[in-house]
């Protein structure tokens, strides 16, 4: 019941009735008079939006998060902190972040620094946990700070200025940040902020919001039962955890929403657990939260997270939703056909397991059932005997949807194949296997021959389709080139075949 | 009177801000607080209304019914305006008619995304969901959309133009060596960060008062006036900044103003129309794509004898600015090259696509590109080192190799001295070295290095344009109030002129503000186009701040009985004579003298005149010169690059601000690379654009930046021509610089065939691109190492 409360900045905000599809950046700019966010595209694709979500972590201290405004709604800010661009001055004078932008001419036109400004605050913050945590002598060397600072801001697009005096502020706030712990007002705020938001309830959010005649309700549960019971009693009811994909109806289609049930409270879906053979992500866990634990099993899959949508996406958008909405163009589902995940589905008090790859029905059709959602996601450990690696092929590098996304995952005795598992984004209607390449593999010697014949039966495997993303011939050539990639990688003191990680 | 009190102290140092100085942008603390006002931000009255556009959905048809019931009804919606509605003009066309501002039936609508009608609402949403809801039957034709279709038809905007000089069919016939060709250059999409936005409102005259984010307020203003069938002097335009134009904001503006206006005046209420980010990539026009098609003729070192190039400019479907493109993409075909006899032929083709518009560098790139093409081919051919037939090839004051085709003598060859400091700063030869060395011993990557030069024509080619006019105010607490006809879209143009005008005066530039463009200060200006903003309106500022100054002297020279020569300006402060007063102080005196404080600057370009007809003359008063070298790697297995190292070298002539104008050069260079990388308009066969999202189409991210970015500005290098202190313009030409990293792409490769073979790669080089040119090239090597066996 009740209301939606979050503090903007140290002010609180109520909302008892608003249209649930409503943006942060529309609240900000229409309700507040806050004009200093821009929009830029309303899509999550530039950054210009971008404000800081802060929330109480495990600590007992605050975590920030940039994220973009435009496609997160502003309902879901219940128990959080929203920091805009107006926040960020201390007694009148420009925060180290803003001043180090100004100093290095990092801004030209201006509309997409108050989006920099945030996302480098964002980073500054993280940098600040970490000056608890690490020793000073453990700093990163320049090359991977210049790595971080690109990857804190893959989300911020700018046209004017070519973004070198950009990456210099963001380095300079780095290494101030390394140095000595900062007292902004932030800072200074801290246990205030904590205490505050503690206060908040943290008891489930329901309202109703009625217009022009028309009934909308939101709902935000709290545990896996409670959701359960909604979506059995609105079954076209519309489940959001990031909303980085569903806010385009919004924005884009400029659709409405009757029901819409938010995960990002949910408990059990939020939790990241380890079994002795596998990790179970909560489907509302997001990328940046999973990141870590993933990565710490499969290391090559830290390129594809860290390239996948932006940090801002990251930070909201999440494993759960990008099986969810079942786009053949997602890049977790190929790497988790690849190491044979499952998920975990539930309707009522019921709950099933299905392999991920019998999840996937049609063209943005699920195995899913009515009033049935996706509770986890069961990725299996890796073994000794695995190789694994993921490709991600699109026109730019970072913040682009792939054209193909490749994942594979050998294990390999004696030089023998005992088994192949892969997966393919951007090949067919859905995310899927490689069935008729494995085939030819699996029992037989890894070799560049039978490479060279997997490659061939990747034809039969697939027939993509041309779009503007690429042809149909290149996807097909290239997926046949990242078996060769993968078989190349495989060798013992592999030279490097990665344009990404050639020095 | 007052007398002047003397100051005992003369204060040591100059005033700060002076021109040269590296001045902060004029709003860079206003960027990083939020508080610079984008038109978006304006407060407006809870009576505005939310006007948007209703788009056609077919690429070419002839309307055959238009029912707008459903959007006249839909929930907020306050009006609709049709064709039959405007009470004046109905064209909007810039130059030549052909952009008409709504569509009726009977009409042939001619891209997909044209203007058809507009709605006017209480919200923004209701607005833009009532625009959907038209119900339009069209009798669909067939449409061209890529320029060979054009071609094919015959269709053009406008007639062709030949530039030419000698007898090329026989200079190309006589020559010991012959080549030909062909090269499709990709569009661009300018993706300003802040989208197409007019706020109109109406005044009590019955005129309009609008904001709208422009390059050219005067356009704005008499396009409105003509819309709306008043005279230009009710309508007055305000354009305080953009976020971003880059050309994309000089004439695709003036389509939503004309609109917001219209419903202005009829409902007699405020108006905005700003385009959600999907419409503005649908509905406005882009860089010109282009196709060349060349022979050539050249010796045995690789010198061009004589070139036939036929560049096809896609125009889009009606002329707005593309006679002027064109015309630049010829002007620039021969870059930094002697052309010893050429024939620069230049169509405009018609396509049923959105009409293109100007972008950074105004066809200008798009020449370039050819001639870089045409000038690696012949490396190619030759085998030898494409550096050094580009070296070959440049003007040279001897042998009368200093001529363009169009005439054009070259005086000031800046480019040899320029390309040889970068050889030697960028480590040239040496990184050639190991790059064949590592190309060697590396089977899947591949790296390339390319050195390109960019000379680049300044002056607007419509030699009319190029004038400029300014206002200064002194107020008697001496500050100083500065407008000029330049708008500021990030390129530090205020900050820039308030530094000359501070120099002027010897003021401190706090002392300045620079305030919004407005026609109703400054009248009948040009666009903020063709890199001209700070050579014109700085000059014209100077222009005003030297005739306050004359004022100041004289009055000064006969109220203390000194020679005028013994009045200067210094350090804040008059010298007279062995007297010293404060600037403030002495403003006072001069006001309560009756002195007029206020005064109009102008400035005109000297030396320029063009004859079209003969296509010669002197189009251009000066050249900006630069050169970039590259440095790529690419993956042979997918086409994947990263660009790992630049170095640029570039000549502003002595700077205005060196910190604007490296900046300049590095956002030119970055746009640059993403036209020719990753930057790639798509049309599906039924001419609709499927790359109308920053999801789909890809600028340059902060990681395509590349780890090693080395930017100077050549030194020591005045203008020899008389321009704002010695000055050159620095907009447009550093986007040619990415000419070097497309020419890396195809360096590397071309690899794969030991440098015998010019690859096939059009521009953009995407990674599919990319792939398909290495492809090409290592089947041609394995069906030749099949048929020599051993």
């Amino acid at each position: 019941m009740g209301a939606v409360r979050f503090l903007l900045n140290d002010q609180w905000q109520e909302i008892t009735s608003i249209d649930p599809k409503k943006s942060v950046l529309d609240y900000l700019r229409e309700n507040l008079n806050l004009v200093g966010t821009k929009e830029g595209c309303a899509s999550g694709d530039c950054g210009a939006c971008t404000v800081v979500v802060g929330t109480v972590g495990t600590n007992q201290s605050m975590q920030y998060k940039a994220i973009n405004s435009c496609i997160t709604q502003v309902v879901t800010l219940h128990g959080k902190q929203l920091i805009t661009v107006e926040h960020l001055r201390q007694d009148g004078d420009l925060h180290p972040v803003q001043q180090a932008l100004v100093d290095n001419h990092g801004s030209q036109c201006g509309f997409c620094t108050p989006g920099f400004v945030m996302s480098i605050f964002a980073m500054s913050k993280d940098e600040e946990a970490l000056f608890e945590e690490i020793r000073q002598d453990e700093l990163p060397n320049k090359d991977a700070q210049r790595e971080e600072v690109l990857e804190a801001l893959s989300g911020n697009l700018c046209r004017c200025t070519g973004y070198r005096p950009i990456i210099d502020a963001a380095l300079g706030i780095k290494k101030q940040a390394r140095k000595a712990k900062t007292n902004d007002c932030f800072a200074r705020k801290q246990a205030k902020t904590v205490a505050e938001l503690n206060a908040i309830s943290s008891q489930p959010v329901f309202f109703e919001y009625t217009r022009n005649g028309n009934r909308k309700r939101y709902f935000s549960p709290t545990s896996v039962a409670e959701l359960a019971e909604i979506l059995s009693a609105y079954p076209n009811a519309r489940l959001v955890a990031g909303g980085t994909d569903l806010s385009l109806e919004f924005t884009q289609a400029l659709k409405g929403v009757d029901v819409l049930v938010y995960l990002g409270r949910v408990a059990e879906m939020c939790r990241l657990t380890e079994s002795d053979n596998h990790i179970e992500i909560g489907a509302a866990v997001t990328y940046s939260e999973a990141r870590d634990t993933l990565v710490g099993y499969y290391p090559d899959m830290g390129e594809l997270i860290d390239r996948l949508g932006s940090r801002q996406v990251r930070n909201q958008g999440t494993i759960g939703g990008n099986i969810g909405n079942a786009s053949p163009i997602g890049d977790m589902p190929p790497v988790l056909l690849a190491l044979g995940a499952s998920v975990v589905l539930r309707r009522g008090a019921q709950q099933r397991e299905l392999p991920l790859e019998r999840f996937f029905i049609d063209y943005k059709q699920t195995a899913l059932r009515e009033c049935e959602f996706i509770e986890r996601i069961r990725v299996p450990k890796p073994v000794d005997n695995q190789i694994f690696r993921v490709y991600k092929i699109s026109k730019r590098i970072e913040d682009d949807i792939s054209a193909t996304c490749a994942a594979f995952s050998v294990f390999i005795n004696d030089n023998t194949v005992d088994d192949i598992r892969t997966g393919f984004g951007g090949m067919a209607a859905v995310p899927k296997s490689a069935k008729n390449a494995e085939e030819i593999l699996r029992g037989g010697q890894w070799h560049r021959d039978a490479i060279e014949k997997a490659q061939q039966a990747l034809s039969n495997d697939f027939s993509p389709l041309s779009d503007f993303r690429a042809s149909a011939e290149y996807r097909m050539r290239v997926s046949q080139n990242l078996f060769m990639r993968f078989y190349l990688e495989s060798q013992q003191g592999a030279d490097i075949v990665r344009v990404t990680q050639h020095a | 009177m007052r007398s002047l009190p003397t100051l005992s102290v003369n204060e040591p140092g100059k005033p700060t801000g002076l021109a040269g100085e590296s001045l902060k942008h004029e709003s860079a603390h206003k960027h990083v607080s939020g508080e610079a006002q984008y038109v978006d931000d304006i407060p407006t009255p809870a009576s505005v209304l939310h006007a948007y556009a209703g788009f056609s959905t077919v690429a070419r048809g002839i309307v055959k019914s238009m029912d707008l019931s459903a959007v006249a009804a839909a929930p907020g919606v306050v009006d609709v305006l049709t064709l039959h509605d405007v009470p004046g003009h109905k064209d909007i066309g810039p130059v030549f008619p052909g952009d008409p501002l709504f569509l009726q039936q009977g009409d042939e609508v001619q891209f997909h995304g044209q203007v058809l009608f507009a709605v006017a609402a209480t919200s923004y949403e209701a607005a833009r969901k009532a625009a959907r809801l038209a119900t339009v039957k069209y009798q669909p034709l067939e449409g061209d959309i890529t320029i060979e279709q054009g071609l094919e038809n015959q269709s053009f905007v406008r007639p062709k133009h030949v530039q030419a000089r000698g007898d090329v069919a026989k200079a190309v016939a006589n020559a010991e060596h012959y080549a030909s060709g062909e090269l499709h250059i990709g569009g661009q999409e300018h993706l300003y960060l802040e989208g197409q936005v007019s706020l109109a409102t109406p005044t009590e005259d019955g005129g309009i008062f609008l904001n709208t984010s422009t390059q050219n307020p005067t356009e704005a203003q008499k396009l409105v006036a003509e819309v709306l069938d008043i005279p230009m002097s009710l309508v007055v335009v305000d354009t305080r900044r953009m976020g971003g134009g880059f050309g994309g904001k000089e004439t695709s503006g003036n389509h939503w103003s004309c609109i917001a206006a219209l419903f202005a005046q009829r409902n007699k209420r405020p108006v905005k129309l700003r385009l959600a980010r999907s419409d503005d990539m649908n509905s406005t026009g882009k860089r010109h794509h282009f196709l060349s098609r060349y022979e050539v003729g050249f010796d045995a070192q690789g010198r061009i004898q004589g070139l036939d190039l036929e560049l096809s400019g896609g125009c889009g479907m009606s002329p707005d600015l593309s006679d002027a493109i064109v015309d630049r993409a010829m002007f620039h075909s021969d870059n930094a090259y002697f052309l010893p006899a050429a024939k620069i032929t230049g169509h405009r083709v018609k396509t049923n696509t959105v009409s293109n518009v100007a972008f950074r560098g105004f066809g200008g790139p798009q020449g370039v590109l050819a001639i870089e093409e045409v000038v690696e081919r012949i490396a190619r051919l030759l085998g030898k080192d494409v550096l050094s037939i580009r070296k070959a090839n440049f003007y040279t004051a001897e042998q009368g190799r200093d001529t363009t085709h169009y005439g054009q003598k070259i005086e000031n060859h800046i480019i040899p001295g320029l390309v040889a400091r970068l050889e030697e700063t960028s480590d040239y030869w040496n990184r050639r070295k190991a790059i064949n060395a590592f190309n060697a011993s590396s089977p899947y990557l591949k790296k390339g290095l390319a050195l390109t030069p960019v000379k680049f024509g300044i002056s607007f080619t419509a030699t009319h344009l190029n004038q400029a006019g300014a206002l200064i105010h002194i107020y008697t607490d001496g500050s100083i109030h500065l407008n000029h006809g330049g708008t500021e879209m990030g390129q530090g143009l205020f900050t820039k002129v308030a530094q000359i005008v501070a120099s002027e005066f010897q003021v401190d530039v706090s002392r300045i503000v620079c305030s919004a463009t407005r026609t109703d200060k400054v009248p009948n200006t040009s666009p903020t186009a063709a890199s001209s903003g700070s050579d014109l309106n700085g000059m014209a500022a100077r222009n005003a701040a030297v005739i306050i100054k004359e004022r100041l002297i004289a009055f000064a020279a006969k109220q203390y009985d000194v020679s005028q020569g013994d009045v200067t300006f210094d350090n804040n402060q008059v010298a007279i004579g062995d007297r010293r007063v404060d600037f403030s102080e002495f403003v006072q005196q001069a006001y309560l003298n009756r002195i007029s404080l206020s005064a109009a600057g102008y400035y005109s370009t000297p030396k320029i005149y063009y004859n079209r007809e003969e296509s010669t003359g002197r189009p251009f008063f000066y050249f900006a010169n630069g050169a970039a070298v590259s440095e790529v790697l690419i993956d042979t297995l997918t086409g994947e690059y990263k660009v790992q190292r630049v170095d640029i070298c570039h000549d502003v002539g002595t700077s205005l601000n060196p910190a604007v104008d490296i900046g300049q050069i590095e956002g030119a260079f970055i746009q640059g690379m993403g036209w020719l990388t990753t930057e790639e308009l798509v049309w599906g066969d039924d001419g609709r654009l499927q790359t109308i999202s920053p999801a789909s189409y890809k600028i340059p991210a902060i990681g395509d930046t590349p780890p090693e970015f080395n930017v100077e500005l050549l030194p020591d290098s005045p203008n020899v021509e008389a321009t704002i202190f010695h000055s050159k313009a620095v907009g447009e030409p550093p986007f040619m610089l990415a000419t070097s990293v497309w020419c890396a792409l195809r360096d590397a490769v071309s690899s794969l065939s030991d440098y015998r073979v010019c690859p096939e790669l059009d521009a953009p080089a995407t990674p599919e691109r990319v792939l398909r040119a290495c492809e090409k090239i290592i089947l041609a090597n394995k069906g030749r190492s099949a048929s020599c066996p051993g």
